[in-house]
């Protein structure tokens, strides 16, 4: 029987692969916003799941606001990069400096 | 049993999609693997009966984010080879730091399954006689309702930021200037001569 432990791990896979995605691709921007977006995917079978195991529906309603916020940040990130590249014809985020930061 | 094969399936397929977005050569494939992923995410939510959030999952992201990923990736001139430069280099320190990562998950997880900690009592536990899409919308429209039009917002101040961001004033472009059109009356535009014979007229 599947408990909610199976979907755990599962999810637990899931934001490991995303946080190894973001250091194995530290030069491809585009990337790095997709291991982003499995990470917050990661998030949100955990919140179902729990929310399923526990009977109580306040995991589905949060899970809605992290898909919210999720769509919200590639929509910002994907129209920085898009002027980043309009700017500099690149998107290696290792010489992003103009900030001196 | 067919849950069970459905949830292996779904779990299967989830992982090695993302293995696949993360590890694919050109980003293009990367968005295709990333879109199996969400589908098959998807179904593990409809397995734990949240219908509406399956539902939601494939249409914002595999509708919404999925292709503004495509679009960009697509509209973008880049030369992708040569940002994989780096890609054997940080693989060490990537892989520590992800099996890190999952050993303390897999801690959590075994903490939590051998007793875990008793909170306090549901906040709103689940009815049963009425469908999931009903039962989150009367949580999402009574209780969270000023949470729900903060999302709202979110997603407003995003769409207006992105727009802001991304629009440029193009010089040398004739646009059509459409008060300047209607301000025009018929006095500023034509004239009334009155040639003699022969004459002819400058213009």
């Amino acid at each position: 029987m599947i408990s909610v432990g199976h979907y755990l791990a599962v999810s637990a896979v899931l934001f490991t692969l995303g946080v190894l995605g973001i250091f194995i691709n530290r030069k491809n921007i585009i990337v790095i916003l997709m291991a982003i977006e499995l990470i917050l995917l990661a998030v949100n079978i955990n919140l179902v799941a729990f929310s399923a195991a526990l009977g109580d529906l306040v995991g589905q309603v949060f899970s809605m606001f992290v898909l919210t916020v999720a769509a919200g940040e590639a929509a910002i990130g994907l129209a920085i990069l898009v002027i980043y590249f309009r700017g500099r014809g690149t998107i290696a985020v290792d010489d992003a400096n103009r900030m001196k930061g | 049993m067919i849950q069970l094969i459905a949830f292996y399936l779904f779990a299967t397929i989830v992982i090695a999609s993302a293995t696949m977005v993360i590890l694919a050569r050109n980003p293009v494939h990367s968005v295709m693997w990333l879109i199996l992923a969400f589908f098959n995410a998807a179904g593990l939510m409809l397995l734990a009966g949240a219908e509406f959030i399956a539902m939601l999952l494939v249409i914002v992201y595999v509708g919404a984010v999925a292709v503004l990923f495509l679009f960009v990736v697509m509209m973008l001139d880049i030369d992708f080879a040569e940002l994989r430069a780096g890609f054997v280099r940080y693989l060490p320190l990537g892989a520590l730091v992800a099996i890190i990562l999952a050993a303390e998950l897999i801690f959590a997880v075994g903490a939590w399954q051998a007793g875990g900690v008793d909170l306090a009592s549901r906040a709103a536990p689940a009815v049963t006689d009425k469908s999931n899409i009903q039962q989150i919308g009367e949580l999402l429209y009574t209780r969270y309702i000023f949470l729900f039009e903060a999302a709202g917002i979110v997603l407003l101040v995003a769409m207006i930021g992105a727009i802001v961001l991304t629009h440029r004033q193009r010089g040398g472009v004739r646009i059509q200037n459409i008060s300047a059109q209607n301000r025009r009356r018929p006095e500023d535009a034509t004239r009334l001569v009155d040639p003699g014979v022969g004459q002819g007229m400058e213009l």
